[in-house]
């Protein structure tokens, strides 16, 4: 038994919420909820079962039905896929306890379940995909379940948002699918570990990818193509708006480290890479600006998301030369996007409950939240110091390893974003926690939780998740040295 | 110039008019087909590309690409759909963005 689960773990994995979604569906309200729940449970053991065995035996490859290529679609696992597969399935825990108590069972919310469930398990064979055109399909399973998601309340604002969010997704699939297209044209293979090996720099080769590249940075939302990102992410609910900053962002983006750092290296124009970092610089500095200047809470986690998105670009110019600066900045720019997760779903859920305790989230009417409910106002606090990159927090690590490899890539450039993007986040952190703090004005109502919600429950999962943040920084170590497993060649220490 | 090569160009003409739609056309109905014009384009790109190598047998699987890209442009385009529907029937207009006052008019054109 333990010897078949070992064997059949990619499918197991995929296959946990893949069968929930429908069940949930199938069963309505009531029973969506223990159904979600059970599944969230039970991915747990089999992601920490994952990381354990590529951590031992290294990359791990899966038949599908046992057809093999190129006909059959492969499930491939290595260091980098285990571990978005397990921020995916922590983060998801957390965000599934917190739901529970956000929707309850009201019948209008019967869909967040089987979407919910249907975007994780997407998320997770995008993260296992082997080939360059089963990416295409798990990244439009992933964006219709997220902008469907985004539409659940039906208010008329997020239903505009998720049609905006909808027409950038499939406008970037496309881009996506037609870069497909062509390398398949090319050099006949969509499978990574083929291309890998054959593809070579030529017009066609330069064509696809950056097609692939323009398509995956919409989907992204790198500066100056996050328009969508803002709306969507902060009218959603805000369990909702804390997977799509937290997961489904990262989602394309693993596609471009797949690309530039690992398959399509070769063919990559230097220039290109330079250009991302440029864009993500970018980003930092004006999605840090922009949050500062919001006056709603969602509106600034938000924006903060498009700011925190430029650092993971910053890794791109700086692997290009090799050496140790490529690894500081793959462990580093993986690194953060993990952190990143969990401060930024943690940043999210706590700003779901300032909106269920207050009835708003106008930032200037915040004041008093520390007293009304202290476990909120730290959690939101801590997950602060995440993205302010303030020790001990996994952000401090993520952006000191980024910092280092820019300094011995000889770029030291890039560390002066970094810095400055971490003071610029200390701003409009302080901007929110300061009125929490402070003393609330006289003869406000207290409006209350709804008594039908769990509020110790959501609290409990919103902690979690930013003590998650913290904790990275003290125990991040094996984190890091999964993300090594199996590393392309290029970061691996292995001088090009 | 080879056959696949003229699939491809004309594979790319069609998705750039349908990008051109997108981004000039706020009526959502208008933007919704111009990205099936567009998806048209990348499948005519692939359909082409099955062709290759003259003188073969085609390449079965690039046509399988396709009716899986089908599947998933058709299923999107009726999300897409009911989407833009239900935008229309909570706010009267069916555009994005509530300033564009002509998209009313548009959608009897």
């Amino acid at each position: 038994m333990a010897e078949w689960i070992m064997r059949q773990l990619p499918a197991l994995i995929i296959l946990v919420p893949f069968t929930a979604a429908p069940l949930a569906y199938l069963l309505g309200t009531r029973f969506g909820r223990p159904v979600g729940f059970i599944s969230a449970l039970l991915s747990q053991p089999l992601a920490v079962l994952l990381a354990i065995t590529v951590m031992r035996e290294g990359t791990l490859r899966y038949e599908v039905g046992g057809w093999g290529g190129p006909l059959g679609i492969d499930l491939v696992a290595d260091g980098l896929t285990a571990t978005m597969v397990l921020v995916t399935t922590v983060v998801g825990l957390f965000v599934t306890i917190y739901a529970l108590g956000y929707f309850g069972d009201r019948e209008r919310y019967r869909f967040f379940w089987p979407l919910w469930l249907f975007l994780w398990g997407s998320l997770l064979a995008l993260f296992f995909s082997g080939d360059i055109f089963n990416l295409y399909v798990c990244l439009e399973l992933v964006s219709m379940s997220a902008v469907a998601l985004v539409g659940l309340t039906l208010r008329r604002e997020a239903l505009v948002a998720a049609m905006r969010y909808m027409l950038a997704a499939i406008l970037g699939s496309l881009f996506y699918l037609f870069g497909v297209a062509l390398i398949y044209g090319a050099f006949g293979s969509v499978d990574m570990q083929t291309l890998r090996e054959i593809v070579r720099a030529d017009t066609t080769a330069q064509a696809a990818l950056a097609l692939m590249t323009v398509g995956l940075v919409l989907k992204t939302a790198l500066f100056p193509l996050h328009f969508w990102l803002p709306p969507a992410h902060s009218n959603a609910p805000s369990p909702v708006s804390a997977v799509l900053s937290a997961l489904v962002v990262k989602g394309s983006f693993y596609i471009l480290v797949r690309l530039w750092v690992d398959v399509a290296q070769p063919m990559a124009f230097p220039g290109v890479s330079t250009v991302l970092g440029i864009l993500g610089a970018t980003a930092i500095i004006w999605g840090s600006l922009q949050a500062f200047r919001q006056e709603r809470l969602k509106m600034l986690v938000a924006y903060s998301t498009v700011a925190q998105i430029g650092y993971l670009f910053l890794m791109f110019p700086l692997v290009t030369g090799g050496g140790q600066a490529a690894t500081d900045a793959w462990m580093g720019g993986i690194f953060h996007a993990v952190s990143h997760a969990l401060a930024k779903s943690a940043m999210f859920l706590a700003a779901g409950l300032v909106l269920a305790r207050f009835g708003h989230d106008r930032i200037d009417g915040l004041a008093g939240l520390s007293r009304r409910a202290p476990m909120t106002a730290m959690a939101f606090g801590l997950a602060g110091v995440t993205m302010m990159g303030l020790p001990p927090s996994g952000g401090f690590v993520a952006k000191w390893l980024l910092i280092r490899a820019s300094i011995e890539a000889g770029q030291w450039w890039w560390a002066v974003i970094v810095v400055t993007g971490g003071l610029l986040a200390a701003a409009y952190v302080f901007r929110v926690v300061g009125p929490f703090f402070s003393r609330e004005p006289e003869g406000i109502d207290d409006l209350d939780l709804d008594p039908g919600r769990s509020p110790w429950a959501m609290e409990g999962a919103t902690l979690a998740l930013a003590i998650g943040a913290l904790l990275l920084g003290v125990l991040g170590q094996p984190l890091l040295d999964l993300i090594m497993v199996s590393a392309p060649a290029l970061v691996a220490g292995v001088t090009p | 110039m080879s056959q696949t090569d003229l699939y491809t160009l004309a594979g790319a003409a069609l998705f750039i008019i349908g990008l051109y739609g997108l981004m000039t056309r706020p009526h959502l109905l208008h933007k919704v087909l111009a990205l099936n014009i567009s998806s048209a384009g990348v499948f005519f790109v692939l359909v082409g590309i099955a062709r290759r190598v003259p003188g073969t047998t085609p390449d079965p699987l690039p046509h399988a690409m396709v009716l899986t890209g089908i599947v998933v442009t058709v299923s999107s385009t009726a999300f897409a759909l009911a989407l833009a529907k239900r935008i229309y029937s909570e706010t009267g207009i069916a555009a994005l963005d509530a300033s564009d006052v002509d998209a009313e008019e548009n959608a009897g054109g």
